[in-house]
């Protein structure tokens, strides 16, 4: 899209500010209680408020109301959406979006205000306007538009029990990875993010699989070294052979990762610079321990254990 | 009055914490929460709609998660709190088979208006967040 044409596609897309999805519209189902109770049913909700007559009566509001977040539900078009739904100005919006390659869609925030409780027996007339269009933004998704639907509700006295704001992404798709499904169909549990194996280290790592921590040694001069490298830092011979560790350790230094939460990985773990007896330091994790209780200095023991379906890791607890 | 108990505005400070709550994220739970908020796209209820989107399964919808942060927020605070408002960004779709932690914290409270704001954040096992933002709920100034 050039210049002239993204100016005449914005312009296409800003007259739909302003413009009316649905006129005012009273709900085809007067606030009732057996809709209610269905909705606590599923959605695990036990307050009385919504639920029991008796304590409502006793209560400051004098009787049951509607759950403030079945407000939109209220107005919902019903079964007919499975075959379609009319074209409205919000759907001539989107197609217009999807002509110019906006085909991607993802709805990203959605507000209620509640102003008025409702109850059994109101009906709630919902209105909806197309409020803002954002300007060409540059997402994680791909280039798009924000557009934000304003509804308005409001009971059979005319007055405003609520408002929705409702924002979507139209964008650009790039490509993105698939969706993490196993060929059975059933969610892939994420994992550590694997080790990179290289001609270099894949001896290490590959000992680590077999329960071991293994330290590569000179044969030249003795030095021990890690993380694994061709040559010997001491003397420059690229002659050498490995002892394993016994994972007795002490801390050298630690910090917590807790932000951010990486899938895969526990929340909040400890990681440290650990000194091996043997000389040499290793990065990796203490467990069973609180960080409140980590200190400089304190004395740990190594484990290699499986940590998840495909990683073997050294793990370090207090000794 | 009842068994129920309303917290009090003075009962509570910024920084108190909600009890963390685990949901099973069930087909049942999905599609049934889609027709009590009769939505009834067919993403929500129909796998086969969910799969041609590139997503593995049905996933729940808007009002259904709405639904649950409202719940988790008025069920640390009692019956007679108000709810104000509910205002949240979507992330990682929630999809059967997974687990949601919803987790909360007070991060305002207005002695004026008696309005308290609870931080919610509803965290999958498998894709993260799928739901953070905040409920604001008015309070009784007396029990």
């Amino acid at each position: 899209m050039n210049e002239a044409e993204q100016q005449a596609f914005e312009q296409e897309i800003y007259a739909f500010v302003g413009e009316v999805v649905y006129p005012v519209t009273p709900a085809p189902d007067d606030v009732n209680e057996s809709m209610i109770r269905h909705w606590c049913e599923v959605l695990g909700e036990t307050n009385p408020a919504y639920l029991d007559q008796d304590w409502a009566a006793d209560s400051a509001r004098g009787h049951i109301i509607a759950p403030p977040a079945m407000m939109y539900v209220w107005g919902q078009e019903g079964f007919q959406v499975t075959t379609g739904r009319a074209a409205n100005a919000q759907s001539n919006l989107v197609e217009t979006f999807n002509r110019h390659g906006f085909t991607g869609v993802l709805g990203t925030n959605v507000k209620q205000e509640y102003f008025r409780e409702v109850g059994v027996g109101d009906n709630i007339a919902v209105q909806m306007v197309i409020d803002n269009i954002s300007e060409r933004k540059m997402t994680s998704r791909g280039p798009g538009y924000f557009f934000e639907t304003l509804a308005t509700f409001t009971n059979r006295d005319g007055e405003t029990v609520g408002t929705q704001r409702f924002k979507v992404l139209k964008f650009i798709p790039q490509e993105q990875p698939a969706a993490a499904a196993s060929d059975d169909g059933k969610l892939e549990t994420p994992t550590r993010i694997a080790s990179v194996r290289g001609h270099d280290n894949g001896w290490w790592w590959d000992a680590v699989d077999a329960g071991k921590v293994l330290i590569q040694r000179c044969t030249s001069c003795q030095t021990l070294r890690h993380p694994p490298r061709p040559m010997c830092h001491e003397c420059q011979s690229m002659e050498w052979d490995s002892i394993e560790s016994t994972l007795d350790g002490e801390v050298l230094s630690f910090t917590c990762v807790r932000h951010p939460q990486v899938p895969g990985y526990p929340k909040d773990p400890i990681c440290a610079v650990i000194r091996l007896a043997e000389g040499t330091n290793l990065v990796s994790n203490v467990v069973g321990c609180e960080f409140e209780d980590m200190a400089i200095g304190m004395k740990v023991k190594g484990v290699v254990e499986q940590v998840d379906e495909k990683t073997a890791l050294p793990q370090f607890y207090p000794a | 009055m009842s068994d129920y108990r309303t917290l009090t505005l003075a009962e509570v400070s910024v920084g108190d914490k909600l009890e963390p709550v685990d949901i099973d994220v069930t087909t049942g739970l999905v599609v049934c929460g889609a027709l009590a908020t009769r939505d009834f796209e067919p993403v929500h209820h129909d796998k086969s709609a969910a799969l041609a989107t590139g997503l593995p399964d049905v996933f729940m919808n808007i009002l259904t998660s709405q639904g649950l942060m409202t719940r988790y927020a008025t069920d640390w605070s009692g019956p007679e709190a108000v709810v104000r408002s509910i205002d949240l960004k979507l992330g990682a779709p929630n999809v059967p088979g997974m687990v949601m932690t919803m987790s909360g914290e007070v991060s305002a409270v207005d002695s004026d208006s008696g309005v308290v704001d609870i931080n919610v954040l509803g965290e999958n096992n498998i894709w993260g967040m799928h739901m953070q933002g905040t409920v604001q709920l008015a309070l009784p100034r007396e029990g």
